[in-house]
């Protein structure tokens, strides 16, 4: 569940938006934001998280490290 | 473009305007079909856009690929100005907008959708915003842009959306030199880069254009010219297209400067030189009509080319504007252009016919200021931008236009504001004017520029071929000496190095 979009970064072109699998990509007052409960990251739909793949802006549509799954050691 | 005014002449007035028929035969004239649907068309005839006015709703702002000359915090620079924001509207919001636009604005006959992304990558807003305007305004006609990778897989409902023309920004058609332009696109839900990327995208443009020509749809090619990527490539982008059924190819300096923030703004890749561009359109003119009057306007633009009334007709106040549309007025309207624009070309043949007798090979460039209609009718000193007319014993061409960008604002005293006026026109021989204070001509005199203010609120052709015949007279009679002028300026977009 751990993709998110840096809003500072976000031009909200909506371009992400449509593409999620999920639907979990939303506009919120003008913020693009993805629900993290519904990213899958895409895994199981296509081979590229689609937002990423499709966002104009490089490193906007990121793995949230602050969810547990990623603070966990490995 | 002049074929396009020359075609007018012809079938204005059948018998005279022969001379001038025979004279531009074989550059490309439109057959009757496409010039009936063209000809109010102003970013296509560049004589229509004297008195025809588009409006852009920026309705798409996604697009699926990256430019290096775009920065998308802005609109999509293939077909606005680069560095410019339009407000992003809903389709419905849109609409409204036309009407109000339409209402206001009676020479409003074009509503285009050109981003501020790509067109097509917002399939859903686009085409909701066409089927409402159709079913509101239906004598509006409608366009739309885009970078060609959607194009073959909405082909069938562009047709069905009525739309007259598409605008394909094409500036390759070699992947090894897109690979420069395009840093990845997005496509079948991957991101392809390098080459790869390039390849899809030019096969896309390509075929998008072929399916697009026969369904019998107008197809105009932007290219952005970039000096020592594609500029010389642009010889064969204009060769594919033209062979693809393409009816107008217009070729766009690449503007550039490091506050835009685009990969090219950063790395300090230059646009071209004003000189370099017109080389360029030279070359490629002959077998398709070469566009030399586009201003690279914003993807929320409204009015005449040149003008911008968006400002107007924000959100906020169409939604407080009395919306009711018109029909009858703007048919009116519309009837009063076409009796003017058929006595304009009129006048115009009948001085030609004056020099058409005059063997001289002399040819000279001057400059215009116009607010549109095709007539003299602007101040020297509140023109921001002056129309090229290159003159000779065969008509006055139109041969593009020279923004004079910077000096209204504060910081420039009336020195230099002039100054940065001759620089920019320094290769023309003449400015037609409709009125002019007495300090710059004097100062224009002095530069070798005659100010020419005696056909003030006349009309361009027929004054600039009176006064260029009076010219040729002139130096038969050994009066003056006919002399080339300077080098043209560099264009804007280099002012900042060439400062
Ligand atoms: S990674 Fe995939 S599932 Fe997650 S938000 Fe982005 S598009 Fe949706
Ligand atoms: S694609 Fe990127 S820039 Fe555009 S709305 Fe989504 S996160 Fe924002
Ligand atoms: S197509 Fe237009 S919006 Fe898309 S990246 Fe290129 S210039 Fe920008």
């Amino acid at each position: 569940m751990p993709f998110k979009i840096i809003a500072s970064q976000c031009t909200s072109c909506s371009a992400c938006e449509p593409l999620c699998p999920n639907v979990a990509i939303s506009e919120k007052g003008g913020n693009f934001v993805i629900e993290a409960a519904k990213c899958s990251e895409c895994v199981g739909h296509f081979d590229e998280p689609q937002c990423a793949a499709a966002c104009p802006v490089d490193n906007t549509c990121v793995v949230d490290r602050a969810l547990p799954r990623y603070q966990a050691p490995v | 473009m002049q074929s396009i005014t020359e075609h007018k002449g012809c079938r204005a007035s059948a018998k005279t305007g022969r001379a001038s028929c025979g004279s531009q035969a074989g550059r490309g004239d439109l057959p009757v079909e496409i010039w009936e649907r063209v000809k109010n068309h102003p970013c296509y005839s560049e004589d229509a856009h004297h008195h025809y006015a588009r409006m852009h709703v920026a309705v798409a702002p996604a697009c699926n690929i990256q430019c290096n000359y775009c920065n998308r915090k802005y609109d999509c620079a293939n077909e606005s100005r680069p560095g410019v924001v339009s407000e992003k509207l809903t389709p419905e919001q849109a609409v409204r907008k036309v009407i109000a636009v339409a209402t206001t604005i009676p020479q409003m006959t074009v509503l285009g959708i050109a981003g501020p992304g790509d067109a097509l990558a917002n399939p859903a807003k686009t085409f909701k915003t066409l089927a409402l305007v159709t079913e509101a305004a239906p004598d509006i006609k409608l366009c739309l842009s885009t970078n060609g990778l959607a194009l073959p897989d909405y082909v069938d409902t562009i047709v069905r959306a009525k739309v007259d023309h598409v605008t394909i920004t094409i500036n390759m058609v070699d992947p090894e030199i897109g690979a420069k332009i395009y840093p990845w696109i997005f496509f079948n839900h991957k991101r392809y880069t390098g080459i790869e990327a390039a390849r899809i995208l030019t096969n896309r443009q390509l075929q998008g254009l072929e399916m697009l020509s026969e369904r019998g749809i107008l197809c105009k090619i932007n290219s952005v010219m970039i000096p020592n990527i594609n500029d010389d490539h642009l010889v064969e982008v204009n060769k594919a297209v033209t062979s693809r059924g393409a009816f107008l190819h217009n070729i766009m300096p690449l503007i550039s400067v490091p506050e835009h923030g685009t990969a090219f703004g950063l790395n300090g890749q230059r646009g071209p030189t004003a000189q370099e561009l017109k080389t360029l359109q030279d070359a490629c003119e002959g077998k398709i009509n070469m566009m030399r009057h586009c201003r690279q306007c914003r993807a929320d633009a409204v009015g005449l080319l040149g003008e911008d009334r968006s400002a107007e007709f924000t959100s906020d106040q169409v939604m407080k504007m009395d919306v009711h549309y018109d029909l009858e007025m703007r048919k009116a309207y519309q009837k009063r252009v076409e009796n003017e624009r058929v006595s304009k070309v009129a006048a115009g043949q009948k001085e030609l016919a004056g020099v058409s007798g005059e063997m001289s090979a002399i040819t000279v460039l001057v400059a215009v200021a116009t607010k549109g209609s095709g007539l003299i009718n602007e101040h020297f000193g509140h023109a921001n931008e002056f129309q090229l007319y290159e003159l000779s014993t065969s008509g006055a061409k139109f041969v593009g236009l020279r923004r004079v960008e910077g000096y209204c604002q504060a910081g420039y005293g009336e020195e230099d504001r002039l100054s940065v006026i001759m620089r920019d026109i320094r290769d023309c021989h003449a400015v037609f004017v409709a009125k002019i204070g007495g300090c710059p001509k004097s100062g224009l005199i002095k530069a070798g520029i005659e100010p020419v203010d005696q056909f003030a609120y006349e009309y361009i052709e027929k004054s600039t071929i009176a006064w260029f015949r009076a010219y040729v007279g002139k130096v038969k009679r050994g009066e003056i000496q006919h002399v080339q002028r300077g080098v043209p300026p560099r264009w804007p977009g280099d002012r900042i190095s060439a400062a």
